[in-house]
């Protein structure tokens, strides 16, 4: 008996700011095509409609008593549910009241029982944030009430409460599937209520799917979790779109490129220190800095002081094809994470055939062969790997085939076969 | 006046526009080096010659014709603004040749592209100045004998450089920290061994037209002709020359034709002659007529920028500073080589408004920077003009080096002559 799961999730494409929506789309679809069932509930999309097998709609189109609205997709086996909500994906309490991005759901009140214990969790800050993360799980309680399924499945922590209140009104098994833990977000400077709400959220999972051994290691080391309960699934890539291609500048320049959110996490100081080395040897050598995030602004002044700005490129966001164009024209990739539960940019660099160094500190480099893999702090192990790359054109072959073979054979399907096992366990 | 001391107002307006960089993506470098926003170029120049430029020149043009030899203005208007008058706003260049033709407006020399050369490289420097004397020439058959340079930015090298290529006089900032307890309404000199005449200008009378004409917060406001002629009048009688100098764009622009700008600079003169016993001079008549009271010696570099008078509105942030370094270092290898394409583009990009773009401050001066930004950061100003000077250097790269000899004297506007069109 194939399983129906209800999911909830973040975002979905093309409204995506990261890798966990990719990869909440690449799981949900390869499950529905071993036949297992998804009820795939986001917080409310806007804007364009994704030109993929799913449809999906803005709940303000659909509205049911509830504040929820779904649809069936095009894709036999996947329902889509969009609750309406300001919750978005790569926030922190902080950013959230500055950005006052909860501002119209002030007025809702009615958040029940579940707002009592978060509320205290919240410590008097960014309490919209927690407001909208309590509401969510709320929402969620009901449409427990209303679907039919027969286990949970929750991504990250603004819908672990959900992802709880789902499973505890339904009486349906928990798993929990973790991206990426506040330590990984934030260093050691943690934010003690996200980090209590991953911790409760993982006591009552009956499963917990971790991305990476990186990523078990850190929740049986900080969180106290239960090794026994923790089953690694690393990620797996979606297929290239088809029409992309190489495409070369008429002018030579060799590109060495950083794509990803320009936060702690992603280490983007270690990579304007390993370009600096670089240039050193290499001067006409291009880099590129493709994101944005809370170091952007450092880093582009940290660039300036060090007189590298004619040399170091800052793009802003990448949405779109536009990753893939600036892939087309890298001659290197680098992941130099401090600490990176997967890194899925990583594979996508790859399937373009552009050679990747990643860091030690990340679940991409457990599962990589053909990737060149230097711990984030070793700047000059960082540099001489990039000139090494840059200058020896078997070495780039060697990394480039190999590694697009590689990152062709992960895909989805095993990861979502792992996922159905972890159901078939608890169910 | 019962003074013998001839008392005398000298009008310099700045005439300037950039070619404005368009938004140049990562994407583009290697691939498109077409820099400059022809549209966004042309539609702001439209915009300023229907706002500014023709009805000022008309205002000015009456008034000389009313007045006679007792009303005179001196202009300097920008080699790029010049280019674009050719190109987008022939109708504007017509009415500055007719203002020039009453033989009652002085033109000023300054550097090709509004450049900050002068803190770089004198080679360069001297280069844009004559082709700007060119330009000058070629538009209005004219030949600037005095000087000022990019926001009246000066010090003591620059007036040595400018003096040794045979200008008399030049235009700069007097603040009070320059000045200290001298007063700016006096004529100056470099010092005992140059014999270069300084002009000064009165920050506040100039400011008070500039900049504070339509605040209505300001204890000033509103500024009538007869209060100005008033404050004029003020000036300690042994005082001689009053410099008021700012951006031609103040009428219409920056001060739009509703405040009344047009109305006060229409009938300030004849307030002016009714009531005091000023008149009108251009730079050259105001040197020949009046002697330095002493010599005056500015070691750091000043301009007519911000509060501080200083370099900060273009250097001084890391951006700046390097985006600023990274143009210049190119200089040699540019003029290693022969295109004129890239000449040109080597050119506009050395503009000082690319860097204004960068500028940081954020306080009282940045709302005048914030004003005069296409960009809505200065981060964004840097990573776009970053990204285009990598694709110049990248054309730098496949340029072969040429024999010295051949370097031809760039030209501007793929060295067309329009002044027949006049």
């Amino acid at each position: 008996m194939k399983p129906r799961v209800l999911m909830f999730g973040w975002e979905f494409p093309p409204h995506i700011s990261g890798g966990l929506g990719t990869a909440c789309y690449g799981l949900s679809k390869a499950l529905a095509q071993s036949g297992t069932e998804v009820l795939f509930v986001v917080p409310r999309l806007k804007g364009n409609e994704h030109g993929g097998p799913y449809k999906l709609i803005d709940a303000s189109e659909i509205e049911r008593a509830g504040g929820y609205a779904f649809t069936k997709h095009h894709l036999p086996g996947v329902t889509e549910i969009a609750i309406q909500s300001a919750l978005r994906p790569y926030t922190s309490p902080e950013a959230f009241s500055r950005s006052g991005q909860g501002r119209n759901w002030q007025e809702i009140q009615a958040i029940q029982d579940v707002e009592g214990k978060l509320a205290s969790l919240s410590g008097g800050y960014g309490q919209n944030l927690f407001h909208e993360v309590a509401r969510y799980a709320e929402v969620a309680a009901q449409i427990a009430t209303e679907q039919q399924f027969d286990v949970v499945h929750a991504h990250d922590w603004l819908t672990f409460p959900a992802g709880v209140a789902a499973s505890r009104i339904s009486g349906k098994p928990l798993v929990l599937h973790v991206h990426a833990t506040e330590f990984d977000r934030s260093g050691e400077n943690i934010n003690r209520a996200v980090y209590e709400m991953e911790r409760q959220g993982l006591q009552s999972a009956d499963t917990i799917v971790a991305v990476s051994a990186l990523t078990r290691d850190i929740l049986v080391a900080r969180y106290g979790a239960n090794p026994n309960k923790i089953k690694v699934v690393h990620n797996g890539v979606l297929p290239m779109p088809a029409h992309q291609h190489r495409e070369r500048p008429q002018r030579k320049m060799q590109v060495v490129t950083f794509l990803g959110r320009v936060t702690f996490q992603k280490g983007p100081d270690y990579f304007i220190e390993a370009a600096a080395r670089v240039l050193g040897d290499l001067p006409s050598v291009r880099f590129v800095m493709a994101g944005t995030g809370d170091m952007l602004l450092p880093m582009i002044r940290k660039a300036a002081r060090m007189k590298l700005g004619s040399r170091i490129h800052f793009t802003g966001f990448l949405g779109g094809a536009d990753p893939y164009k600036l892939y087309g024209l890298s001659d290197v990739y680098v992941m130099p994470s401090v600490s990176e539960p997967f890194g899925i940019s990583a594979l996508e660099a790859l399937q373009s055939g552009v050679p990747v160094i990643v860091s030690k500190q990340s679940g991409a480099a457990e599962i990589l062969r053909h990737a060149i893999k230097v711990d984030f702090w070793d700047v000059d192990r960082l540099a001489s790997s990039i000139v090494g790359v840059l200058n020896n054109r078997s070495l780039a072959a060697l990394l480039s085939n190999g590694g697009m073979k590689e990152a062709d054979r992960m895909g989805w399907d095993g990861p979502a076969a792992r996922v159905n096992e972890v159901y078939n366990q608890i169910i | 006046m019962k003074n013998n001391t001839p008392r005398v107002i000298c009008f310099y307006f700045q005439v300037h526009q950039p070619f404005r960089i368009r938004p140049y993506r990562f994407f583009d470098i290697g691939r498109n080096s077409d820099y400059f926003d022809e549209t966004k170029n042309e539609g702001i120049m439209r915009k300023v010659a229907e706002k500014c430029y023709l009805p000022a020149n008309r205002t000015l043009l009456n008034l000389i014709r009313k007045h006679g030899d007792d009303f005179k203005v001196s202009f300097s208007i920008s080699g790029t603004a010049l280019e674009q008058f050719q190109r987008y706003a022939p109708d504007v260049l017509e009415s500055f040749a007719e203002l020039v033709q009453t033989g009652r407006v002085e033109l000023l020399a300054e550097t090709y592209a509004h450049s900050l050369s002068a803190l770089k490289s004198r080679a360069e420097f001297e280069r844009q100045i004559r082709m700007h004397d060119r330009r000058m020439k070629a538009l209005f058959g004219y030949t600037p004998r005095v000087f000022r340079n990019t926001e009246l930015i000066y010090a003591d090298k620059i007036g040595r450089w400018i003096s040794d290529m045979g200008y008399k006089a030049v235009l700069t900032e007097g603040a009070d920290h320059i000045l200290g307890w001298r007063s700016p309404n006096y004529l100056y000199k470099a010092s005992a061994d140059n014999e270069l005449n300084m002009l000064l200008k009165n920050y506040h009378l100039s400011d008070d037209i500039a900049f504070r004409f339509s605040q209505r917060d300001w204890a000033g406001w509103p500024l009538t002709t007869d209060k100005f002629v008033t404050w004029l009048q003020a000036i300690p009688a042994e005082e001689q020359i009053v410099n008021l100098f700012m951006d031609y764009e103040t009428f219409g622009e920056h001060q739009w034709h509703s405040t009344g700008i047009f109305q006060f600079l229409e009938h300030l003169p004849d307030a002016v002659f009714g009531n005091s016993g000023f008149r009108f001079v251009t730079p050259s008549e105001a040197i020949s007529e009046l002697t330095p009271a002493a010599e005056l010696s500015m070691p750091y570099a000043v301009s007519w920028a911000d509060e501080e008078r200083d370099l900060s509105a273009w250097l001084g942030n890391p951006i700046q500073d390097d985006a600023f370094n990274s143009l210049y270092k190119l200089e040699q290898r540019v003029n290693a080589c022969n295109d004129p394409v890239l000449h040109r583009d080597w050119l506009l990009l050395q503009t000082s408004d690319h860097f204004y773009y960068m500028c940081t401050k954020y306080f009282a001066d940045g709302d005048v920077h914030k004003y005069f930004n296409p960009y809505e950061s200065p981060y964004e100003a840097f990573i776009n003009f970053m990204n285009v000077l990598s694709d110049f250097e990248l054309r730098l790269d496949a340029m072969p080096v040429m024999e010295k000899a051949a370097i031809p004297a760039p030209t501007g506007l793929n060295g067309k002559n329009q002044l027949a069109a006049i």
